[in-house]
């Protein structure tokens, strides 16, 4: 008895002192920083995902397992921006990890690294669940993603300061591909200057401002309060006036008030990845924008 | 053995000492709250109808904590909650509670300190605190899915088992979700009181277990103990114990969502089951000190279902039983009068947002022999800092 408690005792002193793989762990709150970190990190990260393309990011219970897998994470990517205040919070309290606390180099926000759109100047709730520091979907634009990778790959150094070469490398080649990827999806989304669209939640406002896509109408009359009848069909008498050429909804998101409207006015539903993993073509940071170009000129037609 | 002991407690004084070090030379800790502090405030207020009248309420053979009534005959305001709460250093996170009944004077619901910077899975708690037993114990009421806790968390626990001490909770580094917890108490609440052995009488252990089950399921199960110390605690006003309540708790949660997004649909099913251990000297009402010896035990189980976007249905039923303490107790609390307590209830309610609620309900409630029949209409809405809700 007396042995096999020490072999317990010896067990987990062991198991507190030595992280078990020499990887940096990764905890990613989003599908979009779990794929920058596979870029960036390559074979020296390994990433968790804590959410999938088809899960609210919004709307996550802080379940056990992600304060498990939380434990053992060297670092933290999440969007920041309040995005997450509903379940991050907790996971933090539980995890009893002080590497990826806020104020430590484990502690990743992105919309840290990039001027938001849509900042409030006041806060009242009366607008819907509206976030103070600004529209966090930044992931809808690439410009911001190669923002992101650049303040990513500094944290990536100063973790693991012995690869601090090797995640300049990666960085360097990921930017030159990700620049050149840019220029073309600008190219090829040309056509779809102008076009005007109808949105379910405020998610696409990085997108719309980068390709120039219009927004008439947006489902969720105050965001975050689900699309109501009432507003539904002021939206149709709307676009009855002033057709708009698509209706826009994230991999996520519920389906049924989009194909209300489309019955109605004969305006196809385009469905959008969103992130990482939300249609099989955007089966990483560049089939993500390569899926919801080629979305959005089916869609156009 | 004791070698391996000291390695591991030199190794964390040594980072504590290294975190003192630290906090005096770096600057100030960015905090990812947008407010500092986050303040909140709940708000809720009851219509409540009974066939009974609740005032006079009781559970057949229980002596009952404070605040156990199951609410008030028409309109009234429920428990206003106003909480502060922040990181306070790189090393520490604070949070305040103060609940403020509508017909009673305020008073601190929780105000602890918490650790941030230890690691390794260790967080330390102290202050004034819900206990980590059991699953409901933890839950403010505002987050609760009934306008009332369980029957056996009113019976034994005394609604919710809060007290000032300390807290230990370790955290596995597994994929599977392992903690464990340790709580040395005061022992001024009930199922405790009068602050037994100088103020540090009552303890409590217990261990969750939780994961995932696919990308729809996930659970949470757990066992608890809890070792209260009473001196002198008043039940019902008239009546007193003195002695030991011994408490184990086997709680089990398992949630259900499509894809594991719960906006739209969503399910949950929770069940507890407590027994208490009594042992000690009981006192009725005008009566002289009589020793007392018996078990009681309880179970719930509910299920909530979110059907579509903002609207919830819920049902729940509840069953006590405790042992006939002999004829000595009759026509006292403790005379369970042949009857074993059961409750069922069901429920609706509506979220305007993730911030209001307004829910109905109704129970059918045999805390006593003869049905009360119990009706609720009751809102309860947040304002201020968004909150992050526990599992």
């Amino acid at each position: 008895m007396k042995e096999f408690m020490k072999n317990i005792v010896m067990l987990l002193a062991i198991m507190a002192m030595h992280p078990v793989s020499a990887n940096v762990n990764v905890f990613a709150c989003e599908p979009e920083w779990g794929a920058l970190a596979k870029e960036l990190g390559g074979s020296r990260v390994s990433v968790y995902l804590a959410t999938t393309a088809f899960q609210d990011p919004h709307h996550i219970q802080a379940r056990p397992s992600l304060i498990a897998k939380l434990r053992r994470a060297d670092l933290l990517i999440c969007t920041g921006a309040e995005l997450e205040i509903g379940w991050l919070p907790i996971l933090l309290r539980q995890a009893g990890n002080n590497r990826v606390q806020p104020g430590q180099p484990g502690n990743f926000m992105a919309t840290k690294h990039v001027t938001l759109l849509d900042k409030l100047t006041s806060v009242d709730r009366s607008q819907g669940d509206v976030h103070a520091s600004g529209n966090p979907h930044i992931q809808t634009d690439p410009r911001k993603i190669a923002k992101v990778a650049k303040a990513l790959t500094a944290t990536l150094a100063k973790i693991d300061t012995t690869h601090s070469v090797e995640y300049d490398r990666l960085y360097r080649d990921f930017d030159k591909r990700w620049q050149a990827a840019i220029s073309r999806w600008e190219k090829d989304a040309a056509p779809l200057k102008g076009v005007k669209v109808v949105v379910h939640h405020k998610s696409w406002v990085y997108m719309m401002k980068w390709l120039g896509i219009k927004v008439v109408a947006s489902l969720e009359a105050k965001p975050g309060v689900p699309p109501g009848a009432g507003h539904l069909s002021q939206i149709l008498s709307q676009l009855r006036t002033e057709p708009a050429q698509m209706i826009i909804r994230a991999a996520y998101q519920e389906g049924r008030p989009d194909r209300w409207l489309s019955e109605r006015t004969k305006i196809p539903v385009v469905v959008l990845p969103f992130t990482v993993g939300g249609t099989d073509q955007a089966s990483d940071l560049f089939g993500l924008y390569d899926s919801t170009i080629t979305n959005l000129l089916k869609g156009r037609q | 053995m004791n070698r391996f002991l000291i390695s591991i407690c030199s190794r964390y004084v040594q980072v504590v000492i290294t975190m003192f070090a630290v906090v005096c030379s770096a600057s100030a800790a960015q905090s990812g709250n947008a407010f500092n502090p986050s303040i909140s405030l709940i708000l809720n207020g009851t219509y409540g109808a009974f066939s009974k009248d609740p005032s006079v309420y009781g559970i057949s053979g229980f002596p009952l904590g404070e605040e156990s009534e199951p609410g008030v005959e028409g309109f009234s305001l429920g428990e206003t909650e106003l909480s502060i709460s922040a990181n306070i250093d790189p090393n520490w996170y604070g949070a305040f509670t103060l609940a403020m009944p509508g017909d009673g004077s305020p008073g601190v619901e929780n105000a602890y300190i918490q650790s941030t910077s230890i690691g390794d899975g260790l967080t330390l708690r102290g202050g004034r605190f819900f206990s980590g037993i059991g699953y409901l114990n933890e839950r403010h009421a505002h987050t609760w899915d009934f306008i009332d806790t369980a029957l056996p968390y009113r019976a034994l626990l005394g609604t919710q088992y809060g007290d000032d001490g300390i807290q230990i909770r370790w955290l596995a580094p597994t994929d599977l979700f392992v903690e464990a917890g340790a709580e040395w108490m005061r022992g001024d609440s009930f199922p405790a009181g009068g602050g037994a052995n100088s103020g540090r009488g009552t303890w409590s252990g217990f261990i969750h277990l939780g994961g995932d089950v696919g990308s729809s399921h996930s659970w949470r199960a757990g066992l608890s103990y809890l070792s209260a110390k009473a001196i002198n605690r008043e039940s019902g006003a008239t009546d007193f114990f003195t002695g030991t309540s011994k408490i184990l708790i086997a709680d089990l949660v398992w949630k259900w969502a499509p894809n594991g997004n719960t906006y739209r649909r969503n399910f949950k099913f929770q069940a507890e089951y407590l027994q208490s251990s009594n042992k000690g000297d009981f006192t009725p009402g005008g009566a002289s000190a009589t020793p007392y010896s018996a078990t009681s035990s309880g179970w719930y189980a509910q299920g909530v279902y979110q059907f579509m976007p903002r609207w919830r249905v819920a049902i729940r039923h509840d069953q006590l039983k405790t042992d006939d303490p002999g004829v000595v107790f009759n026509n006292t609390t403790l005379d369970k009068q042949g009857h074993n307590p059961k409750r069922d209830s069901v429920m609706i309610d509506h979220n305007f947002s993730e911030f209001s609620r307004v829910r109905l309900q109704y129970n059918r409630d045999q805390s006593q022999p003869k049905v009360d029949n119990q009706w609720f209409l009751q809102y309860t809405m947040s304002l201020g800092a968004h909150g992050a809700h526990l599992f």
